[in-house]
This record gives C-alpha cells, structure tokens and sequence, in this order.
C-alpha cells in the first residue's frame, strides 16, 4: 500500500503531541470516577505509539481527548506547541488529527469514494468532482481502486478498515488517532492489517496513536509501546522497540520480539488481572 | 458475482410464498362464504363473497357502485386527494420538526412536552374544532387526516436522529465537518430509515383518520360511500367499499417504502 501524498506536504514534520499531567474525570463533585489520571508523556514528529492497557482502563478516554470530542478536566494537550485541549478551553475535533474508530465509523449511505472524498469536500479544500477524483486515484494507489463504488456494508470488515485509513489519509493530517481499529478482525484479517498500516506508516511517516489491548500488535507496530494501568489510566511503564523498519510478521517469532514480550508481559498482565477482580472486563 | 446471485435469489418470490398466500386468502373467503351460507349466527345479515364480486363487477350495478361506476371513482378520487394532500403536508413539516427536535436540545426540551401531551388525542376528537376552526369540510378533513400522520412522523424522525452512531458523528466533525455538513451528510441521511418507517406509519394513520372523518362530516369519499350504504342497508356496497380502502391503502404504503427503498440503495445491499 503506498500512499503518494503531495511531497511539500509531506516534507513538513509536523505532529508532535504533548501530554502534560492529563488528567479527566467523569461526573466531577459527584461520582468523581477518574478515567485518565496524570498522562504525562511526549510523543514525537512521526513517532508510532502504541498505548497497551485491559479494555476499560481509560485508554479510549485519552484518546478522545486528544481528538478534541470530549473535554479534559486537568492538564494540558498540545499539538505541535499548541495547545489544543485543556480543561476550560473548548474541545474541537479537527482534520489534522483524524481518528479510525474500533468499529469503523465509515458512513453507510456514502460509497467507498464518496466517503474517502469527504474530508476535503467538506473543509472546502477540493471541488466535489476534484475531490472525487483524487480519492479514487488514491484508492487505486493504495489497491482499491475495485471498491471505490461500492458501499461500505459489501466490504469485509478488514476492507472497509483500509479504506477508513485512506479517508482520514486523504486530509494528510499531523497525526492519526487509531482506537483498537483491529478488535473486530478475525487473527488472519488482523495479521494482514498489520502489513498494510505498516507500509502506510512507512509511506507516510505520520505520527500514530494507538490504542489496543493486544500486546503482540503493539510491539508489532510500534516505537514505542506505553503500558497503562487500569482505571484510573497512569503511565504504568514505557517500552522502547527497537525492532528495525520494514518490520514485518515474522518478526513476532524473533528472539528479540520474544525478548521485548517477556519484558512487559508482567506489566500488561498484573493490570489485566486487577481490572478482571473489578469485574471491568467487558467495560469498554 | 457470488452475491449478486444472493441477492437476485432474495429480491424473487418464492413458489412457497405464492402458495401460502393464496391458500390464506382462500381460507379466508372459504370461511366468510361458509359463514354466510349457514347463517352462523348473524352473518346471514351480510353478503357471501361472490355476490360482493358479483356486485363489483356489474355493469349495472344493483345499488349502483361497481368498477364501471363513475361516482365509485370519484369516491376513491375525493379520498385519495385529501390523504395526498394531509400525508405531503405531514411529510413536509414533521421531517423538518423532527430532525431540528432530535438535533437541537433547546428545541426539544421546548417542544416536546407539548408534542407529548397533544399527541395521545385521538383525531376524532379533534372533529368540533376542527369544523370550527377551518371554514370548509375538505380543509376540515385534511386536518384531521395530517394530524394523525403528522405526530408519527415527527416521532419516527426525531427518534430516527437520536438513534445515529455517535461514532459517524465524531468521524464526520473530526474529518473537518461544520454543523451544517453534519446536519445534510450525517443526520439526514442516518436518520432515513426511521423516517420512512414513521412515514409508512403515517400513511396507515391518515387513511385510518380520513375515513373516520368522511363518516361524519363527509359529502364524499370511501368513509362517506360506506356510511351511506349503511343509512340504505346496500351491504354489497359497504364491503366493496371497505375492500377499495384496503387496496388503495396497501398501494399507498407501498408506494412509499418504493419510494424510500429508492432513496436507501445503500441499505438493499
């Protein structure tokens, strides 16, 4: 899957996120249930990182925060310096941080092209038919081109994911939010899924947050990987992979995949446990 | 392609299918002719069905309604231009009452409650006011008619919003969306599927309300055929009559889950 975006666009490294003592709470003065409580953690200009944690834990929370769809209740998120969520400061969601959602969020009532065409429709970037047809080149780059007709619920779920990623591509955003985009798949959709958002990423080089609970995929994907505990989400530990790129799935066999594993695997499973006592299992 | 196999295969009527409905409707006249013929009870003061058929489809009708009536049209004609009319405005006011109901908070902590409170009255009960409010009996009618269609539409719609994915919300203001956009690429479309079940159900209501209506205060029409051949006793003519409101109303909301299976290509696959 290789992605040709405009090159002076691409030559800009942007994306940079900062988060500083994050913190979020629901029903504050009342139920007082912390979600995300002191995320302090630097992400860099084209960095893929990777947050491991039970469901439940307040992953999906910080996630949304930094998206802009939910307001945080203390700290500070900044995006290339800027400050873009704070607690009286208003949430905004915008294009240069585009999420892929655990379900896939493409609009059923669009086809793969108009759905991929949508962004730039709508942030007057491209003329309709403009932006038509820059999406169904970018579809047959990518190796859609087929579908680019079709409506989303013909697809396969790993399908309709890939062309999730190229609509939130097509805005070249600073950073791409990816909530457990692989949760539904089944294992064989899920290995070919790690393929291709490695060669996007690879492609591209944009700054990727992502949220899963599947160790294995993250030290798959990732730079580095952040093991949280379960809620309230901490920083709990933080794993440098230093597996080198094109990184591909026969590395999960690898001794030092192995190695990198065993290193965390105690962390990840210590908060699997505490969150499976507080019967938070199946929260998400 | 495989699916497209499938799908010809589902949009197909199955022997199966044919059979099962023509052996019910069988039964049922089976039952109906049965019942009159023995005189159970005091069916013997009702038509057997082939004398209905017979009736029908006289040229020289007895009781002077038949498929070769003019006036039988224009009965069928004076009902269905009231319920076209009630139904387009229902459809032209409560889809927009109910997006902005289902969109806006203030708007709907501002409406609801009324619309809750003024809903539960049965149209019939709206036949004083709405003789005294409205100067003729046709605009008498078609309120009647609009009302009953106009609440289900607006609650279909408004729940038709409310029920959207939060996620394509997210995604369609994350990918750069202003409310605006929102509003015509997420609500609208989303919301489609309830609309078009509150505007079948609205159609059911309306022809359920006109006929109540044209009963009362009705000069002509289905609701006023059927009385009147009550007043005379022609029972051929109040089944025919009653047969006729169950076409028109069956192509009626067929007509209208055509229309919205048109609109909904997305969802047919």
């Amino acid at each position: 899957m290789a992605v040709a975006l405009k090159p002076d666009r691409v030559a800009q490294r942007a994306g940079a996120i900062s988060l500083r003592a994050v913190r979020k709470v629901y029903d504050p003065g009342r139920l007082d249930v912390v979600a995300v409580d002191g995320w302090t953690l630097d992400v860099a200009s084209g960095e893929f990182l990777a947050v491991v944690g039970p469901s439940g834990c307040g992953k999906t929370t910080l996630l949304n925060g930094i998206a802009g769809f939910d307001p945080i209740t203390g700290g500070e998120i900044l995006l290339d310096g800027e400050t873009i969520a704070s607690p009286g400061g208003s949430a905004r969601p915008s294009a240069d941080r585009v999420v892929v959602f655990q379900n896939g969020a493409l609009f059923p009532w669009k086809t793969v092209v108009e759905n991929v065409a949508y962004g730039p429709i709508v942030q007057r970037r491209l003329s309709r038919p403009l932006a038509l047809d820059e999406a169904r080149s970018l579809l047959q780059r990518v190796g859609l081109g087929e579908v680019a007709d079709a409506y989303p619920s013909r697809l396969s779920s790993g399908v309709q994911r890939r062309v999730e990623m190229v609509r939130a591509l097509i805005n070249d955003p600073k950073v791409l939010l990816l909530d457990e985009p692989f949760r539904a798949l089944d294992a064989i959709a899920k290995s070919v899924m790690h393929e291709e958002l490695l060669k996007l990423y690879d492609a591209t080089k944009k700054t990727i947050f992502f949220i899963t609970h599947d160790l294995d995929e993250a030290i798959l994907l990732a730079d580095r990987v952040v093991v949280s505990t379960t809620r309230p989400a901490r920083v709990k530990h933080i794993l440098a992979i230093d597996l080198p790129r094109p990184r591909s799935y026969r590395m999960m066999a690898s001794a030092a995949f192995l190695d990198l594993k065993r290193s965390v695997a105690d962390a990840v499973h210590e908060e699997a446990e505490k969150a499976f006592r507080r019967g938070e299992r199946e929260l998400a | 392609m495989v699916d497209a196999t499938l799908r010809r295969a589902r949009g197909r009527i199955a022997w199966s299918q044919l059979v099962l409905g023509a052996a019910g409707f069988a039964a049922f006249v089976a039952a109906w002719w049965l019942l009159v013929h023995f005189a159970v009870w005091r069916f013997s003061k009702l038509p057997d069905p082939f004398s209905v058929l017979r009736e029908w489809t006289s040229r020289k009708p007895e009781y002077g309604i038949s498929l070769f009536a003019p006036t039988y049209y224009q009965d069928i004609w004076a009902s269905t231009v009231r319920v076209t009319i009630a139904f387009l405005l229902a459809t032209a006011l409560g889809v927009p009452l109910g997006i902005l109901l289902g969109w806006n908070r203030i708007a709907r902590e501002f409406l609801f409650p009324l619309i809750e409170l003024i809903r539960p009255i049965p149209p019939l009960a709206w036949v004083p006011l709405a003789i005294l409010m409205l100067s003729g009996q046709q605009e008498a009618m078609i309120f009647l008619t609009w009302i009953a269609a106009f609440f289900a539409t607006v609650l279909n719609t408004m729940l038709g919003v409310t029920s959207i994915d939060e996620s394509y919300l997210r995604a369609a203001y994350c990918l750069g969306s202003r409310r605006w956009d929102v509003l015509w690429n997420v609500v609208v479309p989303g919301s489609l599927p309830f609309i078009f079940t509150g505007l079948q159900i609205g159609m059911g209501v309306a022809w359920f309300s006109l006929v109540a209506g044209e009963m009362i205060a009705g000069e002509a029409g289905l609701g006023y055929l059927i009385l009147n051949s009550y007043m005379e006793l022609q029972t051929t003519t109040i089944v025919i009559g009653m047969v006729t409101l169950g076409l028109v109303g069956f192509l009626s909301s067929a007509l209208v889950r055509w229309t919205g299976r048109r609109l909904m290509t997305w969802q047919s696959h």
